[in-house]
């Protein structure tokens, strides 16, 4: 299929369709909006359904509901819309049912800005909702990624019966990139994807006995059930941090003398500063954390090379993914952190001298 | 070999469509590419500009912070982003709405009344298209042929008139940027 060249915002949204996405549930927020009048769009064409609820936490809500009926579901939304929504996020995950939601990061806290901003990654990554969960998080950095991750999302989330956030932010969500899809499924192939869930998720009860019917619940009254629940959901963690670690490794080196370490927008703020420094012959590394969460420790550490001086750590934020790094690095190094916040991005100028200053410490 | 392109200029002069047009024609030239748009209340009535990388290799950040080439519509645009253009890079403006000018001149500059010529031509919208051809003309970025191509599946049907007007502004601005010393 040929490219097309297409806004983050509204790749992703056609990605969702094409893996078979047909349920759609959001309220609009700018910078995410494009996403929302696309599947206004698109999701009456495949028969699928478009509602703009009435709040997000009605949007996740009716999330919930048809995820518990096994169906692929989507809602997204933009940072205080996201923090909206994360009541339900929390229930979906205690009922351990598949689902996509998509953040469009904007500044904050508050309303913020509508700028782009990296500042909810500790919501994502560590919880936002009450209660021991955790969301797989993925990082989309180009709008091919953004529409790749739609699907591998719904697998994900499939896979593991665990809610799966796509953390992207207002420059991918507004940028326009080429972009190529994959074949999209057919009816057939989504009527199939269903049966996988046949075996918990709510559907007609034929034989009329009871005890055959699926409960979806996120409430256990008697807490030595709860425990059992949570010490469930924890091996089902473990599970996939041992699976979904996914990272890029861009120019590292035993050459380093800095590893940087970014994510999304910021990452490609970075790699160009990397490859102006490469010029003088200075050697600089980037590991960049495609999924967030797992996040990738041991491989973080590994990269670490034997003349790196610094782990330098930039994000649009102040300092969120930092602590995860320093995890990682375990004071094998000094770690070292930059950023910009309020939907002010930096430019790969501002990286450039940094990484100078620090090249000559 | 990778071009860095901002186009700024009032809001409604089509700025954001300049980089849109040369970004999928780079595309359709099997280039990488990327546009990158302000967006925002800065829009409303104000500046508006597109960051377009158009590139041989994988492009890193889509933020341009010196551009090769300048797109200025307006004074305020050559105010803002003239004195960042890389030495030996290009401005291309329109001397009708920048009365001041840009003093630097380590750089390339093409000044054409642009809104009069648009006029000329018979479409004031026509501007932005008029730029284009400015800036293919001088950089050879893009192929006439590549733009033609795609404003007419993009325009032919839906206003034939002024698909006319539109390849004739970029024919128009490619002269401008050929007769320019």
């Amino acid at each position: 299929m040929a490219k097309i060249l297409m806004k983050g915002n509204e790749a992703v949204a056609e990605a969702a369709i094409r893996s078979g996405c047909r349920l759609y549930f959001a309220y609009p927020i700018t910078p995410q909006s494009e996403l929302i009048e696309y599947m206004a769009r698109m999701m009456p064409k495949v028969n699928g359904t478009f509602l703009q609820a009435e709040s997000e936490v009605a949007a996740i809500n009716m999330v919930y509901g048809a995820a518990g009926c096994g169906k692929r579901v989507m809602t997204s939304s933009s940072s205080p819309g996201v923090s909206l929504k994360m009541e339900g996020v929390s229930y979906i995950a205690g009922a351990q049912l598949p689902c996509v939601i998509i953040n469009v990061q904007r500044g904050g806290p508050g309303l913020g800005d509508i700028q782009p901003a990296q500042g909810d990654y500790f919501q994502a990554t560590k919880g936002g909702g009450h209660g021991d969960y955790r969301l797989i998080v993925m990082a989309p950095s180009s709008v091919q990624e953004f529409a790749d991750m739609a699907s591998e999302a719904f697998d994900l989330a499939d896979k593991y019966r665990n809610p799966v956030m796509i953390l992207a932010d207002g420059m991918l969500g507004q940028m326009m990139e080429p972009v190529e899809f994959k074949t999209a499924r057919t009816d057939e192939e989504i009527a199939d994807m269903w049966l996988q869930h046949k075996s918990w998720c709510i559907q007609p009860n034929e034989d009329g006995d009871k005890k055959h019917h699926h409960e979806i619940n996120s409430l256990e009254i008697d807490p030595l059930v709860l425990e059992q629940h949570v010490n469930k959901l924890y091996e089902k963690y473990a599970e996939i941090e041992k699976n979904e670690i996914s990272y890029e490794k861009f120019n590292v080196s035993d050459d380093n003398e800095i590893l940087c370490v970014a994510w999304g927008t910021a990452s490609r703020v970075v790699k160009s500063a990397i490859n102006e420094i490469k010029v003088s012959g200075k050697s600089v590394g980037l590991i960049r954390p495609i999924n967030v969460w797992p996040f990738p420790y041991e491989e973080l550490k590994k990269a670490i090379g034997p003349k790196v001086k610094k782990v330098y750590v930039f994000e649009l934020n102040t300092g969120q993914m930092l602590d995860d790094v320093k995890i990682a690095v375990a004071g094998k190094v000094p770690v070292d952190f930059w950023g910009k916040v309020g939907g002010v991005v930096f430019t790969p100028a501002e990286i450039l001298e940094k990484l100078e200053l620090a090249l000559k410490e | 070999m990778t071009t860095e392109l901002i186009c700024a200029g009032f809001g409604g002069q089509g700025v954001l469509t300049i980089g849109k047009f040369i970004a999928k024609a780079g595309m359709k030239e099997g280039k990488n590419v990327s546009w990158l748009p302000s967006y925002g209340p800065e829009m409303r009535g104000g500046t508006a500009n597109v960051s377009t990388v158009v590139s041989d290799e994988e492009i890193a950040s889509p933020i341009v912070s010196f551009p090769d080439v300048l797109v200025a519509l307006n004074q305020p645009s050559i105010d803002k982003f003239a004195p960042s253009i890389r030495p030996g890079g290009i401005l291309i403006l329109n001397t009708n709405m920048c009365p001041h000018g840009c003093k630097r001149d380590d750089i390339v500059q093409i000044a054409a009344p642009l809104v009069d010529i648009a006029k000329e031509i018979g479409d004031p919208m026509v501007l932005n298209m008029l730029a284009i051809g400015v800036l293919i003309g001088k950089t050879g970025l893009i192929k006439y042929e590549t733009m033609e191509e795609d404003l007419t599946s993009y325009m032919k049907s839906r206003n034939p008139e002024l698909l006319k007007l539109n390849l004739e502004a970029i024919k128009r601005g490619i002269d401008i940027a050929k007769n320019a010393k």
